[in-house]
């Protein structure tokens, strides 16, 4: 039968939340010679890219692959013929693909329908072919679920003069068709859908791997079937749930991307409806709506609005660019014209934001284009005889070196375009200038933008007296923690504040204080699938430009210049801008009404009376908006003791949705004027749900107030332009850890889940958000509310002079609950130190108490114990249990050495795991210490920094654990200050003392799931018998996300709770990112456990366990194995200073300060008896409900039950049942971890390498290989190094004592942790990651002696190579991809041009760039040197310069005078990083070109005095400051030794 | 917040004495204050702890970081208000508290606790000579009756606490002036009662009427009480001392602590003795049996009296000097403390019991001892074995018992009243309601928890008051 794919949402899963990730290509004839050959060789394509996509619990079960190519004519004609039918000719007739119901009636029903809609619109139906397919390699689930598919035949009708009419009609068919069948239930239980409908083109697609394709659709085999082009695509999916229209490709495109904003993106069409019209269109527009069907992929909803944009009359290219624009802003190396077209389409529509590689077709020209911050890999190769292929890798077919004259990569916000009817290729310069020429935008623009910094300036309103601003903050929620900890440093240091430990506070449903609306919302954040954005470092690609009010019509084509348009650079308005809008009517020709609405209601109608207020408000903001006010300014300033004021969000959200839902939203702009908002996660929620600019005056006016405590060199103006600042910064860090880089796209997109409101409350307002667990509504809210303005107003003795106390950052009487508080801190302390279990169980039974207190989830829940307990002595032993917990991640920087080394002593004795935390780990610890102990860490974290990341590192592992978030900051990077770099720390982590070190935010490498997928794979080979471990963080819909990391092959899965601790963070995403472990982990194990995948893998959670009790609820609900980190630390010492970021722990545990560490008391002894109390506690559990082991107890949420007396008054609303869902698979589904994956590490290339380098590993006798190599042999030569690494140790070998010479083109991670003493050299090219980790090992690429291309104009390697690279040299001959050696801690490496972020993050070693170099150069780059040659004379304008200095690179002699054909050793290159740096450059040329035989490099050798000047030296200011300092120091232990000398003398 | 390394960069400085020969002459207080700059290094020097230990360590919850803040910031006004918000007399305790907070402090882990009692004693200290102590009038009244009997720190902080809360309070006070213990139990060389007075002139202002020499249950009955006012609290202390009923405890000589503390605190204030017969040290050798404050409050008294010589003898072993913090901080542990008085010349034994007292011609001559061991039995549970051979006698003309009181007295008020009492003999009520068995009748400070400290007494009678306002009101803003 054939079904809509997914399942139904069930317990936590929700198919809505789907993830997917893909592989792309196309072949094409730029000539558009149509040939089956193309056909084959798209399917040629689709084979190659297999591994990038993923299969499911069955290996038959593919996530979907297809095929999109023009129709073929001659075999439809010949076939059609046979059947009866007559076509006419060509452009006169469409087919269309439809997937149908199995049952007949249905089917028939499904097909007259078509045939009906079709004749509404007077086309003619010429008839149906049934297709041949063969089922037989479908697997049995995907065969359960396979379609009847047919085509129909449809000739067009004589209302249609051109085929661009008959198109748009065949869309409108489509469309009604699928209306039709589901407003009438026509398909009855089965499914419908039409994959295309064209004359065109035709796509083959469905629920089969890509290598079956022609094996399901024999038709593709028919040497008839004929195209000049063959778009493919292979998916990956998050899940394993069959679906056969998410499939791709789509009509237009296919897509290998996430959009991130893609609810808001469906609000605003939504929102558009009303406001949008089309000459072109008519009254066909019409018929299209719902143009998005709710629960398509994000790719098909893509697909959708730009149909509907194409179908309006825009040129493909036109739409692509107003959908998926490139980063204009700030741009200063691009055209003004083109900027000038993208300011101006902004208006028009927000970005759909994401990572993304879009390939598209309608027929008549291909393209494909990238996302603006360039996180999809896409190569291509054009030939002599004018093919072109486009793919995810270089590699995918076999084409002769000989034939290819460009090989090239879409490089960020470019496009690609082949015009197949004028035979040529378009390249994104050509066709964005024209694009751009074709109408005056800059003119219009002139006539019709208003800058608001532009407006005369008007008076702000005086701040109130302190008495009533006393009131007012009360009534608004403001506790003293506000101030102190958030607008003080605001408005001095410009930054959002950073604090440290996680969260132990309740949420707010559970918490007796009335809480802030805004405490009800988790920030989401990017995870796995698309990578977050380092808004700091890639500022150039966020824009915080906001647009108020009106929209123009989205498909308006002719009257451009006439839409006035009100533009801000950023969100937030002082409230002197505020005046300005509300006053904006009176400056002359304006096109603007702003009106402003009270959201406050008389305070006598109390909370019930707030609902009313509500639905007021909102009858109000339509009717102002039909009298024609286009800016409407929701305002609380009305608040005083008789007028309480809805929450400024609430107002906010309902006004935003009923607009949305009249049609009206874009007739009017939205700001919010209100005293409520206050911290970043405030801003962000009202820019979340709609608002285009916000006023928080109140802030304003309480940083006035705060003058006494502001230094004296700040002003009240700085101290307000710095809290802008500083809301800026979070508000696009919040933005970036979403992987959204506009704010036109962030506005409206919805990027939260709710915990704790109700779904009645969440549709009504905040409509489509996720709420998990149910909880309060409208009336609570109110209530919250009226408790607030009443103790504002009342005669509460301690808040006559001041603020409440808050107590959520910090312990305080009066404040907000601590699960940590002085009681159990001490509690436990005393237990461990005096090895007591009495006073444990007195820790514990507070803890849980605290915990059923209703502070958090499974305080709520309750165990269901046995009739008959099993006796305790039959019960799995502690000694056992322990080995399933773990210590938490916890870098060697953020806390001491003699804590980092305590922890893993204890854990090593008791058979537990400890872990690196990000900052590697000295190789001295690897040795087992003479007493037996050993200070080697289980677990080797790789995060995103990669710091000390070796081979020699990761084979000192029993799991590598991928760090993909962290509980309080997820979706963030970190920082390491300088003053915290010292002599050790350097060393360990392969940087320079005293240099600050950034993790950046995303794993430069892992942009989607199949690049997950990639990293695992490499990590496996350095160590295969490490597990492979992913850390996420629970949120909704991580269960989804940890059933594609159970299909990326990790062995092990950590779910990490939102309150998990941090070194440091900031406090917004300490208390408001991330949800409880409970949600998570049960979403996780019942979606693993549905796709059947959960036996594969290991399930951790950590984030908040403390106590037995915690443990076996952490079982119950899913998990093998429990971490317990911040328990750890306190049993240590640790007493929650939150001071780790200060480096003053006055316990010597978070801090590298010698006087500090020395206070460190921590014993292994206390982990021990902390983990073995815990785990007796557990068995004690264990045996009253009757379980044996572990094994038996996990995922036994049968076994809980929700505590039947939850009287509290907003928790009564809550509704668990979700996360209590037990999915009922049969016994043959594993519900915990029992098997193991099959890493199909015995298809490694390295195989064969070793077999023939094994005697240089045993001896060290030299030996040479040669091999050939294509793109699926990926990660070649890590295998290898592992081997090298686990015998010889980072020092590896002697140089070239294993020589592998590669012929072909290299698959992904060609290099990657090469260990010293290995060379690989490749004749041919390589895609990303080349040399990922690179541990001393030498690599050369160079093209192919065939080639008859330039080199030094073509792409060699691909992106993001020598990532995390710590030592060694690579030599490319020919240019790079984006982020060239990003995070470079000390390889040398020469490339003849690199792509955009080169440089990133680097720390050390060596970069030239003998060509041209993208955008952004140098972001982050704290340590190392570059040198570039800049021969246009514009490298200023592509390099960050936050962090550098351009330097010329002086003459010396030494350099100029050397004998031409010496080819000189490393040494002299580090000898003084200080200077030398012509000798150095001149050397590193000098071995490009005896390595990879450079003509680049000759020329430059040979012209030595010509191209010096032009070479630009990159130095990072604090490391060179640094390498001054080391000098001093050096010299003067030189100097001071002299007299010693000259005594003994 | 603070001085983020002022614990790393300030010495720990406190309080210093007047010598010991000079302050023995008088009985005013002789703690020299700290200069305010020195003060607000002491402030730096905390650092703002993610848990403030010494905020729970303090039985009132005073907001100890923000107060330190202020101080090192010089912003003394706002510190007092902030002071005041947890603690309505913080003068009593800046004197006379053993400052448990310090205890938690968590630079105590390692190194020299904040001085907290003194910044909390200098805090209040300027804001009374600042003139920054005002009555707190409540914006309404409630109509609304409450009798607090009992005017020690419990009933004050309780009588102070529902008139702002716009309640009519009378305090019941069965001596001639306010103030308990405070004033009739502790020295003026540890508090002088100026401190007490001008309390009790803010009170008066805020409306609390206050009915000295009237003994309820002696002067009026609890019935009377009960239907005069809305409400009652018993807050009459714990006064039942625990006596030792060995032979020769009838010989002049022998005396309860409280009787001889108590008849030179009157003298000082120039109050009338009302006794037949004055207890002087002078001269004399003195013994006080009992190792606590009170004890120690005899010593420093009989040193001003110029006994001849004061030996403290307690009959638990000598507690430790130092003691291992890692399993009882941030708890109060049990260590050897030594008080100023001890300092002005007593001579301190431990673990001695007295068998009796000897006497000539009914008066004391001095006191038979043996020392004693604590063995633990076959059960566990602790003994008081004596130890053979070592019986001593000790020459004394002057006892004073100071093992402290066993539960309030039951006789009159209490036992009148009907009110249940706890299995230790005090009145019955638990911490949330503090309401007694019977209607109308709550009970706060030592009467219901025993004896205590005076930052004990205070809590309790803040929380009381909460609870009363509640019971009258229905809702109460009191905080806790």
């Amino acid at each position: 039968m054939y079904r809509a794919g997914l399942p139904e949402a069930q317990g936590l899963y929700d198919p809505t939340r789907e993830r997917d990730s893909c592989g792309i290509g196309f072949v094409a004839n730029i000539r558009n010679v149509k040939s089956h050959a193309i056909v084959r060789q798209g399917l040629q394509v689709l084979a190659n890219l297999n591994h990038r996509g993923a299969e499911g619990a069955d290996p038959l079960t593919g996530d979907g692959a297809g095929i999109l190519i023009q129709v073929p004519d001659r075999f439809f004609r010949e076939e059609c013929k046979s059947l009866g039918i007559t076509l006419p000719e060509v452009g006169h007739y469409a087919v269309g693909m439809v997937f149908l119901p199995q049952g007949e009636a249905q089917r028939r029903a499904c097909e007259q329908a078509i045939e009906r809609c079709a004749a509404a619109e007077d086309q003619k139906v010429l008839g149906w072919r049934d297709l041949p397919v063969d089922n037989s390699v479908l697997s049995d689930e995907v065969r359960e679920i396979e379609p009847f598919v047919r085509q129909i035949f449809i000739g067009r009708g004589d209302n249609c003069p051109d085929v661009d009419t008959f198109e748009r009609k065949l869309f409108v068919i489509r469309k009604q068709s699928h209306i039709t069948v589901r407003e009438k239930s026509l398909a009855g239980p089965e499914a419908f859908y039409i994959p295309t409908l064209s004359s065109r083109t035709i796509c083959y697609k469905g629920m089969m791997l890509a290598t079956h394709v022609d094996g399901y659709f024999t038709d593709l085999k028919d040497p008839r079937i004929e195209s000049a082009i063959a778009l493919v695509h292979q998916r990956f999916s998050t899940n394993t749930f069959p679906s056969w229209e998410r499939a791709q490709p789509f009509r237009f495109l296919c897509h290998n991307g996430e959009i991130n904003t893609v609810r808001g993106n469906i609000n605003w069409m939504f929102a558009r409806r009303a406001s949008m019209s089309s000459k072109r269109m008519g009254k066909d527009l019409d018929k299209l709506w719902p143009l998005i069907g709710d629960g398509a992929s994000d790719s098909a909803t893509f697909d959708n609005a730009l149909e509907l944009l194409i179908s309006g009359g825009y040129s493909m290219a036109h739409a692509m660019m107003m959908m998926i624009p490139e980063a204009w802003n700030d741009n200063p190396l691009m055209d003004a014209k083109q900027r000038a077209f993208y300011e101006y389409h902004a208006a028009l529509m927000e970005p759909w934001d994401g990572p993304a590689a879009v390939a598209f077709t309608d027929g008549r020209q291909i393209g494909a284009t990238l996302d603006r911050n360039g996180l999809r890999p896409a190569r291509y190769i054009v030939t002599d005889d004018g093919l072109v292929v486009l793919g995810s890798e270089v590699g995918v077919l076999d084409i002769p070196e000989s034939k290819i004259v460009k090989k090239w990569r879409l490089q960020p916000g470019k496009m690609f375009l082949i015009d197949l009817e004028e035979g040529r290729i378009i390249d994104d310069d050509e066709i964005k200038s024209e694009l751009a020429a074709a109408h005056p935008y800059q003119d219009w623009l002139d006539k019709t933008q208003i800058r608001l910094v532009d407006l005369p300036a008007d008076v702000e309103p005086m701040a109130p007296d302190p008495k009533t601003l006393l009131d007012r903050q009360q009534a608004f929620g403001y506790s003293q923690e506000d101030l102190k900890f958030f607008l003080l440093p605001m408005a001095v240091g410009s930054d959002d504040p950073v604090g440290s430990m996680g969260r132990d506070i309740p949420h707010a449903v559970l918490s007796d204080r009335p809480k802030m609306l805004y405490d009800y919302f988790k920030q989401a954040f990017a995870q796995v699938t698309n990578p977050p954005i380092d808004s700091i470092r890639e500022e150039s690609v966020m824009s915080l430009v906001s647009l108020i009010g009106p929209r123009p019509n989205l498909l308006d084509m002719e009257s451009g210049g006439s839409h006035m348009r009100l533009e801000v650079k950023q969100p937030i308005l002082t409230s002197e801008e505020l005046e300005k809008i509300r006053h904006i009517e009176s400056r002359e020709d304006n096109p603007f009404r702003s009106v402003t609405l009270d959201i406050c209601y008389p305070a006598k109608n109390g909370a019930a009376g707030m609902k009313d207020a509500v639905d007021a408000l909102c009858a109000r903001a339509r009717d102002k908006v039909k009298e024609g006010y286009n800016i409407i300014i929701l305002s609380d300033r009305g608040l005083d003791a008789d007028n309480v004021a809805i929450p400024a969000l609430l107002a906010t959200g309902a006004v935003h949705h009923y607009l949305i839902r009249e049609g009206l939203r874009t007739h009017s702009g939205l700001v919010v004027e209100t005293g409520e908002a206050r911290v970043v996660h405030d801003m962000c929620l009202l820019a979340g749900y709609g608002a285009e600019a916000i006023n928080p005056y109140l802030a304003f006016d309480s940083i006035e107030h705060l003058e006494d405590a502001l230094p004296k060199d700040c002003s009240v103006e700085d101290a307000h332009y710095h809290y802008i600042k500083a809301l800026n910064k979070g508000l696009m860090k919040v933005m970036a850890k979403m992987g959204i880089s506009t704010y036109q796209s962030y506005c409206g997109a919805q990027i939260f889940d709710a915990i704790g409101l109700s779904s009645a409350f969440v549709d009504a307002y905040f409509t489509k958000t996720a709420t998990a667990i149910e909880g309060v509504g409208l009336l609570e809210i109110a209530e919250e509310t009226l408790r607030r303005h009443k103790a504002a107003f009342g005669d509460d003795p301690t808040l006559r002079d001041d603020l409440d106390v808050g107590g959520e950052v910090q312990y305080r009487i009066r404040g907000e609950e601590h699960m940590w508080n002085p009681d159990t801190v001490g509690k436990l302390q005393h237990a461990v130190r005096g090895n007591s279990r009495d006073v444990y169980r007195q820790f514990s039974a507070t803890m849980d108490d605290n915990s059923r207190k209703l502070k958090n989830l499974r305080g709520l829940f309750e165990f269901k114990w046995a009739d008959e307990p099993v006796p305790l002595d039959e019960v799995e032993s502690a000694a056992e249990i322990v080995k399933r917990f773990a210590s938490g991640a916890m870098s060697f920087g953020s806390i001491s050495y003699e804590a980092h080394s305590t922890l893993a002593v204890a854990m090593n004795r008791i058979g537990g795991r400890s872990n690196t935390g990000e900052g590697g780990e000295e190789a001295e610890r690897f040795k087992t210490l003479p007493n037996g102990d050993s200070k080697r860490s289980a677990i080797k974290q790789v995060a995103s920094g990669r710091f000390g990341v070796t081979a020699e590192y990761l084979r000192n592992a029993d799991e590598i654990q991928i760090k993909m978030a962290q509980g309080a900051k997820p979706g963030e990077g970190g920082q390491l200050p300088g003053h915290k770099v010292d002599a050790v720390i350097a060393r360990v982590r392969h940087s320079t003392p005293g240099v600050g070190l950034i993790s950046p935010p995303p794993h430069h490498d892992i942009y989607s799931i199949e690049d997950l997928k990639q990293l695992i794979h490499d990590l496996k080979n350095v160590n295969p018998t490490a597990r492979i471990s992913v850390k996420l963080v629970s949120i909704v819909g991580v269960g989804t996300i940890a059933a594609g990391v159970a299909k990326a092959y990790a062995d092990h899965v950590l779910i990490s709770g939102g309150d998990g601790g941090t070194g440091a963070s900031p406090i917004t995403s300490v208390m408001h990112a991330g949800a409880p472990w409970e949600i998570g982990l049960a979403e996780t194990h019942q979606t693993l456990v549905l796709n059947k995948l959960r036996g594969r893998i290991r399930v951790q959670s950590d984030g908040g366990i403390r106590t037995g009790r915690d443990v076996v609820m952490a079982a119950l609900l899913g998990a093998d194995e429990m971490g317990i980190a911040t328990g750890s630390l306190i049993a240590l010492g640790c007493i929650m200073m939150r001071k780790c970021h200060l480096n003053t722990c006055p316990v010597g545990v978070a801090t590298q300060d010698p006087v500090l560490r020395a206070r460190f008391k921590g014993q292994p002894e206390h982990v021990i008896n902390y983990f073995f109390f815990v785990a007796e506690e557990v068995r004690e559990i264990m045996a009253k409900l009757g379980f044996r082991t572990i094994n038996e107890m996990i995922g036994r949420t049968d076994r809980l039950d929700t505590v039947e007396a939850i009287k509290h008054w907003k928790a009564k609303g809550l509704d668990l049942s979700r996360i209590l869902y037990k999915p009922e698979m049969g016994p043959d589904v594993a519900v915990y971890h029992r098997e193991s994956q099959d890493h199909k590490l015995d298809q490694a290339l390295d195989n064969q390498l070793i077999a023939q380098a094994r005697s240089a590993i045993d001896t060290g006798k030299p030996v040479k290989i040669e091999t050939a190599v294509k793109n699926t042999n990926r990660t070649i030569g890590a295998m290898l190094s592992g081997e090298v690494a686990g015998k010889y140790g980072h020092a590896g070998l002697r140089d070239d004592t294993i020589y592998i010479k590669a012929n072909g083109t290299a698959g992904q991670s060609f290099g990657a942790f090469l260990a010293k003493g290995i060379t690989l050299e490749l004749e041919g090219d390589a895609n990303d990651y080349v040399g990922k980790g690179l541990s001393g090992g030498r690599l050369i690429v160079y093209p192919s002696k065939d080639v008859k291309y330039k080199p030094e104009d073509n792409i060699a390697v691909g992106n993001v190579v020598l990532y995390g690279a710590i030592s060694g040299e690579a030599y490319f001959r020919g240019v790079a991809g984006e982020r060239f050696a990003v995070r470079n801690s000390g390889a040398v490496a020469v490339a003849e041009g690199v792509g955009d972020h080169g440089c990133e993050y680097m720390t050390g070693g060596v970069v030239v760039v003998l060509g041209a170099t993208g955008r952004n150069f140098a972001a982050g780059m704290s340590g190392g040197i570059a040198y570039v040659l800049d021969e246009s004379n514009d490298f200023e304008l592509r390099c960050n310069k936050a962090m550098v200095a351009l330097e010329p690179v002086s003459e010396d002699p030494r350099a100029t005078n050397r004998p031409p054909t010496e080819v000189n050793g490393l040494s002299e290159v580090f000898t003084n990083m200080n200077g030398d740096d012509a000798l150095r450059l001149r050397i590193l040329i000098e071995r490009h070109m005896h390595f990879t035989n450079s003509s680049r490099a000759r020329e430059i050798i040979a012209k030595w005095d010509e191209y010096l000047p032009k070479f630009v030296k990159v130095m990072p200011i604090d490391y060179r400051n640094a390498l001054a300092k080391m000098q001093t120091t050096a010299e003067r232990e030189a100097k001071s030794e002299i007299p010693m000398t000259a005594q003994r003398d | 917040m603070g001085k983020i390394t002022g614990f790393l960069e300030y010495e720990p400085e406190d309080r210093d004495y007047d010598p010991v020969e000079e302050r023995i002459q008088h009985y005013r207080e002789f703690v020299l204050p700290l200069p305010e700059d020195e003060l607000k290094k002491q402030g730096a020097r905390c650092m703002d702890c993610g848990i403030p230990f010494c905020h729970n360590g303090c039985p009132v919850n005073n907001i100890i970081p923000d107060w330190n803040d202020l101080v090192y910031r010089g912003d003394f006004k706002k510190a007092i208000e902030v002071l005041h918000s947890t603690n309505n007399f913080p003068e009593f305790t800046g004197r006379i508290c053993p400052a448990p907070c310090q205890e938690a402090c968590t630079l105590n882990i390692d190194d020299q606790p904040v001085t907290i009692k003194t910044i909390e004693c200098a805090i209040i200290d300027k804001a009374w000579d600042e003139g920054w102590v005002e009555p707190v009038m409540p914006r309404h009244r409630s109509g609304k009756t409450v009798a607090v009997v009992g005017s020690g720190p419990a009933g004050m902080a309780c009588a102070q606490q529902l008139a702002r809360a716009g309640h009519t309070v009378t305090l019941f006070e069965k001596n001639h002036k306010i103030g308990g213990l405070l004033r009739y139990g502790i020295p003026d060389f540890k508090m002088e009662k100026s401190h007490v007075d001008r309390r009790v002139a803010q009170m008066t202002a805020e409306g609390v009427k206050m009915r000295t020499n009237c003994h309820v249950g002696v002067d009026i009955t609890v019935d009377q009480l009960t239907q005069e006012f809305d409400a009652v609290v018993f807050a009459g202390g714990a006064e039942q001392p625990r006596d030792l009923p060995v032979p020769g405890r009838e010989l002049d000589g022998v005396h309860f602590a409280m009787d001889f503390l108590t008849q030179q605190n009157r003298r000082v204030s120039g109050e009338r003795l009302k006794v037949n017969k004055e207890i002087w040290a002078t001269g004399k050798n003195v013994v006080v049996i009992g190792g606590g404050d009170t004890g120690s409050d005899c010593v420093g008294t009989s040193i001003r009296h110029k006994a001849k010589g004061v030996l403290q003898i307690e009959i638990m072993p000598k507690p430790p000097e130092a003691v291992d913090k890692g399993t009882t901080w941030p708890d109060w542990p049990m260590k050897l403390r030594t008080s100023s008085s001890h300092q002005e010349g007593a001579t301190r034994d431990w673990a001695i019991t007295t068998k009796r007292f000897l006497g000539e011609d009914g008066k004391l001559t001095g006191i038979e001892t043996v020392r004693v061991e604590w063995q633990r039995d076959e059960k566990g549970t602790m003994k008081l074995v004596e130890v053979p051979g070592t019986e001593a006698v000790i020459k004394a003309e002057l006892v004073l018992l100071a093992m402290g009181f066993v539960h309030p007295v039951h006789d009159g008020m209490v036992k009148d009243s009907g009110v249940e009492l706890d299995p230790r003999g005090n009145v019955k009520a638990n911490t949330e309601a503090y309401a007694t068995s019977k209607a109308k009748i709550f009970t706060a400070g030592d009467m219901r928890r025993g004896q205590s400290l005076v930052v004990w007494a205070i809590r309790e009678g803040r929380q009381c008051a909460r609870a009363v306002d509640e019971f009258l009101m229905g809702y109460t803003l009191l905080p806790r």
